[in-house]
C-alpha cells in the first residue's frame, strides 16, 4: 500500500522511524502549503535533503557555510551545467580548497537542517515515492536517523511550548518603554541582533522570518528569548487590517460616553 | 436599555466566577462542568466551558454585564467573540500559582491583540499565605509600571468593586486623553 499521507494524521517523527525500522530506500516527498520539500533515503538512512528551490547544490552549501568564497562560488556556477557535484568535490579536493571530510561534514550538516526544519511542519501532505533514488549527480551521504528522530522529538515538544507562547507569527515586535530595559547592556548574539535590527510596528514576525532567512522554529525561539528578556512586546502591525468595529459604547457621542462610565463608577461605588 | 461589558479573563483556575459571582445582582449564569482531566481536577472540581455571565444594573437606562472567560486553551475559541465590544477587560492572576503567569501573560497579550481597551491586571488570593507580592508578580508578569495590578481576594466584594473601579478610572481617563 502506498505510504501516503496528510501530516496532521502521521508527523514527521512517525515518518522517519517507519523508514528507519523498514530499512527504505527511495524518496518522502512532503508537501506544505507555502513549499516542497524532498529527503532521499537508502536503506534506511539519510542520503540526500532538500527544501523548495533552495541551493542543494555542493557549491551552494560550502558557499553557505563559508568554505568558498563569493567569486569562487560565481566561477563554479557559470560552469555548474558541464560539473556534477561529484566532479566538482574531486576537483575541489585535488585543488586544497577542501578535504573530503569537509564536503561530508557539510552535506551532512546541510541535510540535518533541511530535516530539522522539516520537524516544524504540520500542515501538508506527504508521500514515500520507492522509484524515485536520491540523485545521481549529487553527493549522497549516510545518515542514521536514530539521532535525528530523537532530536526531532525533543524539537517537537519545544516547537509546541513556543506555539503556545507565540501562537501567530503575523504580529509585529514593538521595544518594551521599560525603565532600565537597554539592548546595549544585554549579550545578543549574532542571530538575535539580526532579528532586533528588524524590529519595528509594521514588520510582522513572519516578515522578520522572511528577511533574515529564518524558519518558524528559529524565529519562534528568538523571539520568545526577547519576550522573556523584557526586551521585546507583541502587538499588532501598523498598517493591518482592523478588526471589525463593534461598538463599546451605545452612544458616539463623546460626552454622553464620559457621562456613562460616570454613573458606572457611581454604582459600583454603591455596591 | 443601554448595555455595556466588561470582560473577566485569565488562566484556569484564576478566580474569575468567583469574581463576577461577588458583585453580580443575578446569580451568575455559569457554564460550568465537571473536569474530567485527572491534573486539573486536583485543582478544583468544574471549570467554566464557554462564559459566565453576570449582571450589575446602573440604572433604568443602563447595564453592565460582565462576562467571564473560560480559562482553559482549548476553549480559547470563545476568547475573540467574547471581546468583542468590550469596554474594558481585566486579567485574573492566581497569586498561589506562579506556574501560571506565563499563561495570564500570553492570555492578555492575546486579548490586547483582539482589542485595544483599558485592562487591569487582579492578583487574586491575595488573603493567602503562600501568595507572591504584588512587586515580585509585577516582574514575573513583565508588566510595565503603568499597568495597574491590583490586589484581589475575589470572594471579598470590597476588593472585587475596586478593581472594577479602577478599570473605570482607567477608561475614563483614556477618553479624556482621547484614546478611546
Amino acid at each position: 500500500m502506498a505510504l501516503r499521507g496528510n501530516l496532521r494524521d502521521f508527523t514527521i517523527t512517525q515518518l522517519l522511524n517507519l523508514i528507519n525500522l523498514a530499512r527504505k530506500t527511495g524518496t518522502l516527498v512532503v508537501e506544505s502549503p507555502s513549499e516542497t520539500a524532498r529527503v532521499a533515503f537508502r536503506e534506511g538512512k539519510l542520503a540526500f535533503a532538500q527544501i523548495g528551490q533552495e541551493d542543494g547544490s555542493l557549491a551552494g552549501i560550502l558557499h553557505k557555510a563559508n568554505r568558498l568564497t563569493a567569486g569562487q562560488f560565481r566561477s563554479i556556477q557559470q560552469r555548474s551545467r558541464q560539473v556534477s557535484d561529484k566532479e566538482l568535490g574531486l576537483l575541489l579536493i585535488n585543488a586544497g580548497y577542501v578535504s573530503q571530510e569537509e564536503i561530508l561534514a557539510n552535506l551532512q550538516q546541510h541535510f540535518t537542517d533541511v530535516v530539522h526544519n522539516l520537524f516544524t511542519w504540520v500542515e501538508g501532505f506527504f508521500h514515500f515515492d520507492n522509484e524515485l533514488l536520491p540523485p545521481d549527480d549529487r553527493i549522497n551521504v549516510r545518515l542514521d536517523l536514530e539521532n535525528l528522530i530523537i532530536e526531532g522529538s525533543r524539537q517537537l515538544r519545544e516547537w509546541e511550548q513556543l506555539q503556545d507562547e507565540i501562537p501567530s507569527l503575523d504580529m509585529a515586535l514593538k521595544f518594551t518603554d521599560r525603565p532600565g530595559a537597554n539592548l546595549r547592556n544585554v549579550n545578543l548574539g549574532v542571530e538575535e541582533w539580526r532579528v532586533v535590527s528588524y524590529i519595528n510596528p509594521r514588520n510582522s514576525i513572519r516578515q522578520i522570518a522572511s528577511a533574515t532567512k529564518m524558519n518558524d522554529l528559529e524565529i519562534r525561539r528568538i523571539v520568545y528569548g526577547l519576550l522573556q528578556a523584557g526586551l521585546v512586546e507583541i502587538i499588532r502591525p501598523e498598517g493591518a487590517p482592523a478588526p471589525p468595529p463593534v461598538r463599546v459604547f451605545p452612544t458616539e457621542d463623546k460626552e454622553e460616553q464620559k457621562s456613562l462610565v460616570n454613573r458606572l463608577i457611581n454604582r459600583i461605588r454603591s455596591l | 436599555m443601554q448595555t455595556v461589558k466588561m470582560v473577566v479573563t485569565g488562566p484556569f483556575s484564576a478566580g474569575k466566577t468567583e469574581f463576577i459571582r461577588s458583585v453580580s445582582e443575578i446569580d451568575v449564569v455559569s457554564t460550568e462542568r465537571k473536569i474530567s482531566s485527572s491534573a486539573e481536577k486536583l485543582i478544583k472540581e468544574a471549570t467554566t466551558v464557554a462564559m459566565d455571565f453576570g449582571r450589575i444594573t446602573v440604572d433604568e437606562d443602563l447595564v453592565l454585564y460582565l462576562f467571564g472567560t473560560p480559562g482553559q486553551k482549548r476553549f480559547d475559541f470563545m476568547w475573540e467573540i467574547l471581546s468583542e465590544g468590550m469596554l474594558g477587560f481585566i486579567v485574573m492572576v492566581d497569586s498561589t500559582r506562579p506556574e501560571t503567569f506565563r499563561e495570564a501573560r500570553s492570555i492578555l497579550e492575546t486579548f490586547r491583540a483582539y482589542a485595544p481597551t483599558p485592562y487591569v491586571v487582579a492578583a487574586n488570593k491575595q488573603d493567602k499565605k503562600d501568595a507572591w507580592d504584588i512587586d515580585d508578580m509585577r516582574h514575573a508578569l513583565r508588566l510595565e509600571a503603568k499597568v495597574k495590578l491590583l490586589p484581589c481576594t475575589a470572594t471579598d466584594r470590597a476588593t472585587v468593586k475596586s478593581v472594577l473601579l479602577e478599570l473605570l478610572y482607567s477608561i475614563l481617563s483614556e477618553m479624556e486623553n482621547g484614546a478611546h
